[in-house]
């Protein structure tokens, strides 16, 4: 077959439908290897868009190759807990091993390796993606290994299976995790209620979504099913987000892994809320090793009468689709989620208009987190009196916590809402804890002091990761860290955080050099207030959170770093001359500058 | 991901101004909103930055032409709406808003903005033909940028010359999108979008397979090729026709070049 026949096959399976290219992209790619700039002509001709729209989709995602990335890509996941777990230096080795750097494409054009953002293994690394399966627990002696492998062109199906292994690792269920729920029970009870009654209930419930922002889920659904379809293809849509991209999350990994029925459950119940026939789950690309058995999954609903039409008998026509997203952490903001599923780059649109008056296809449309659908099973079984007298006031029901770091035992937790912070660390094996970020990133630091504070909305609210550092940690690193991820990640949409998340990271690297002063400490704060108050999104909004929570509580990790001067200029100006020096072969006292400060 | 508080809180206010604007007893000389302490009437649906340019009052901007709908991406049109920061350009004017546009701390974000846009490109003034009549040169003007303030990051951004009557310099693309929008909607030609991701991926399209305008059917006649509001897009062999010292900005502020809509 030739590569043309190939894109027609592909876009043919797509019924040539533009909104689909994000799927048209990467099945063309994992056939193909990397989206030739023949093969966006052709697939932009296929389904007849403007070819600067096919290249602007394909070239915003980190999954997506405009250029040719060797027929082995090894991306290593580069969130701070898989460092603490020594993955740069395995990284390093491995580029040596290869005789790479990080990054390029051997000459051979057999294989890159570089990193990327957090891949959702926090409690099972370090882990890297080869070819966009994920491997987990990487050690020296699996470096050498797969190096060996590489070389001799194994095809990754044939190398050893417990690499690929992924553990769900849960530690503690609570009233999700330890449901005793059939598939069907819960859509059943929702069914024998209808669209109003249940809405009532979840409402009753007081049920929160559990992606970090704690919208009211009924409220949602609600002003969904309320809103009116527009034009030809009127329709409402339920959208599932297992986006799950903030660093150290991977709670909805596990309820995709172990409890996928119950996610499509409560996806079908929202359908039958907002009067929805349709529903997409958006899983990150990261997660793609689950995509054929959640397809087996949906299969089996299908056989059993639980999705497709009449579902057990009543009038209800729901199903459910898998999209599947490409590496971009702001997707998991709702609206960029929708651009993305239309096949569009992932920019958050102006709101309002809000998805769920105008979402999908301009249709309304509710987002809701994977846990958060999850529970409304919970709801939908066992009614709202029995949910509400779980947690807290404010924060019903129960939270999924992703723990990872510096902990005997890092997996799933699920408490009730309402448990404090030392609890979790004590329940995990976490001694000399000096810190936890809660929520990842775009979350909060919490340093010693705080640990009787509460996981609640109240209190802390979060999206369930859960990441401990001991007193051996450096928390200006842990912040380093953070800032390279949102410079990453930044959609470039807006200035302030297409600018400002660089402008940060560079200062923070600045300041690693031991080149910063006090000076660059009040950039920092200064860059903070404009970007929170001007980005057009969480995103830029909250990019600074963990720099200016280090910055009041971990302080005198970044002053030990400082140079004690006003001002101190980014490069070392001898240093400056050294290839200079090189080229004349000189070394002489005449060769050198000195600093000012020296003389 | 969350939405930010101070968002949520703009989102509610306008909601809560536009249930009062729904109420039957509200008449006309009710759509007046506060701008720096200004009354400013609107009709109901024009933003913030539609009614304040009708009214022939500015609020700097760089992506908002109003001939297009709102980019809302360069934020220099940032404003406090009721005590809650929020894009000029896409916040619905209701009645009684109390708008905060020319102040100290807001010119101060503008000022960071205009720098920060100003170092993530190549822009030599001196050099540029544009000059007098560039957005972005004015506002900085106006703002009294001194300086560039941050390192400048000198990225790679090669020059597409190979179309016969128009230069593309992408060194002073500042990202606004209004090419875009140009081309979309009044050329019908879709010959520009927005692509990348991040600082050094965000760049402009073009609709060819070998990315070149020569290769697209851009015309010199186009509405896109006179939309730039910085040097990106010029027309060949014609270079400074008017005399620098001669130019738009050159004869007036931008902020006093803002004509009152007649009634």
């Amino acid at each position: 077959m030739s590569d043309t026949e190939m894109i027609d096959a592909v876009v043919d399976r797509h019924h040539g439908d533009g909104t689909r290219l994000m799927q048209i992209l990467r099945e063309t790619q994992e056939q193909l290897g990397w989206l030739s700039p023949a093969t966006l002509t052709r697939i932009a001709q296929a389904i007849a868009w403007p070819r600067a729209w096919v290249e602007g989709t394909a070239d915003f995602y980190s999954f997506f190759h405009t250029r040719p990335m060797g027929r082995y890509r090894v991306l290593w996941s580069d969130n701070i807990t898989d460092r603490m777990l020594g993955s740069t230096d395995l990284m390093q080795a491995m580029c040596k091993k290869l005789w790479l750097e990080p990054g390029r494409v051997s000459e051979d054009g057999l294989v890159s390796v570089d990193t990327t953002s957090c891949t959702g293994m926090c409690d099972q690394g370090p882990a890297v993606l080869v070819n966009y399966q994920a491997i987990t627990r990487m050690t020296p002696s699996r470096v050498a290994e797969m190096v060996g492998l590489i070389r001799g062109e194994t095809p990754v199906a044939d190398w050893p299976a417990e690499w690929f292994a992924v553990d769900d690792n849960i530690r503690r269920k609570d009233m999700l995790l330890a449901h005793d729920l059939v598939p069907g029970q819960a859509l059943g009870a929702a069914l024998e209620r209808g669209g109003d009654r249940m809405l009532a209930e979840i409402k009753d419930a007081r049920l929160r979504g559990r992606g970090g922002a704690g919208f009211g889920t009924g409220q949602k659904w609600e002003a969904c099913r309320n809103a009116p379809g527009h034009g030809a293809g009127a329709a409402h849509y339920v959208v599932c987000n297992a986006d799950e991209g903030e660093p150290g999350t991977f709670k909805d990994r596990v309820l995709l892994t172990s409890y996928a029925d119950l996610v499509f459950e409560g996806m079908s119940i929202a359908g039958l809320v907002v009067g929805a026939r349709k529903g997409m789950l958006y899983l990150r690309g990261e997660y793609r090793y689950l995509l054929e058995a959640l397809e087996s999954a949906l299969a089996t609903r299908r056989a059993a009468n639980l999705l497709g039409s009449n579902i057990l008998g009543s009038a209800f026509e729901f199903d459910i689709e898998i999209h599947l997203g490409a590496g971009a952490y702001i997707c998991g903001e709702e609206s960029a989620l929708i651009e993305s599923l239309e096949g569009k780059p992932g920019r958050p649109r102006i709101r309002p208009p809000f998805p769920v008056t105008r979402g999908y296809l301009d249709q309304p449309t509710t987002v809701n987190n994977v846990e958060t659908l999850a529970a409304s099973c919970l709801i939908a079984a066992h009614g709202s009196e029995w949910y509400a007298q779980h947690g807290t006031e404010k924060s019903t029901g129960s939270k999924l916590l992703s723990v990872s770091g510096d902990c005997e035992r890092p997996g799933i937790y699920e408490y009730p809402y309402g448990v404090t912070v030392r609890q979790v660390l004590e329940d995990c094996g976490a001694s000399d804890c000096q810190a936890v970020q809660i929520s990842g990133p775009s979350g909060i630091c919490v340093a010693e002091g705080e640990f009787d504070r509460r996981i609640a909305f109240e209190d802390i609210p979060t999206a369930g990761a859960f990441m401990v550092f001991d007193e051996t940690r450096d928390m200006f690193e842990v912040a380093r860290n953070f800032a390279h991820f949102f410079a990453h990640e930044s959609c470039g949409f807006c200035t302030p955080c297409r600018v400002g998340t660089t402008l940060v990271r560079n200062l923070m690297d600045k300041i690693a050099r031991q080149h910063g002063s006090p000076y660059d400490i009040d950039e920092l704060f200064k860059l903070h207030r404009l970007m929170q108050g001007a980005s057009h999104c969480g995103l830029g909004n909250s990019a600074c959170n963990p720099i200016f929570d280090t910055l009041n509580k971990f302080r005198p990790a970044y002053e030990r770093r400082l140079m004690s001067l006003d001002y101190e200029p980014a490069f070392d100006l001898d240093a400056a001359l050294s290839q200079a020096r090189q080229m004349t072969g000189r070394d002489d006292a005449g060769a050198h500058l000195q600093n000012e400060a020296e003389t | 991901m969350k939405t930010s508080k101070s968002e949520v809180s703009v989102q509610a206010n306008a909601r809560e101004a536009r249930v009062k604007a729904d109420r039957p007893a509200e008449t006309k000389a009710n759509n007046i909103f506060q701008l720096d302490g200004e009354d400013v009437p609107f009709t109901p649906g024009q933003t913030i930055m539609q009614a304040a340019t009708a009214n022939g009052t500015y609020i700097p901007h760089l992506c908002w032409h109003p001939d297009f709908s709102a980019h809302g991406s360069c934020k220099l049109c940032t404003v406090k709406v009721n005590g809650h920061f929020g894009s000029s350009c896409t916040i619905e004017a209701q009645p009684g808003m109390e708008v905060e546009n020319r102040t100290m701390e807001l010119d101060d974000k503008r000022r960071t903005l205009l720098q920060m846009l100003f170092v993530e490109g190549n822009h030599f003034c001196p050099s540029c033909e544009k000059s007098g009549n560039c957005t972005l040169q004015a506002t900085a003007y106006e703002l009294n940028m001194m300086s560039p303030h941050f390192d400048m990051f000198y990225p790679d951004r090669p020059v597409d010359a190979s179309h016969p009557d128009i230069l593309l310099d992408f060194n002073r693309c500042i990202m606004c999108a209004l090419c875009v929008a140009a081309s979309r909607d009044v050329d019908g030609k879709n010959i520009f979008a927005m692509g990348g991701r991040g600082l050094l991926g965000r760049r402009v399209h073009i609709s060819s397979e070998s990315g070149k305008l020569a290769d697209t059917d851009f015309a010199a006649t186009d509405r896109a090729a006179s939309i730039c509001p910085v040097g990106v897009i010029l027309p060949k062999r014609k270079g400074f026709a008017i005399p620098i010292g001669q130019r738009t900005y050159d004869l007036a502020p931008i902020s006093r070049q803002v004509k009152k809509a007649t009634p």
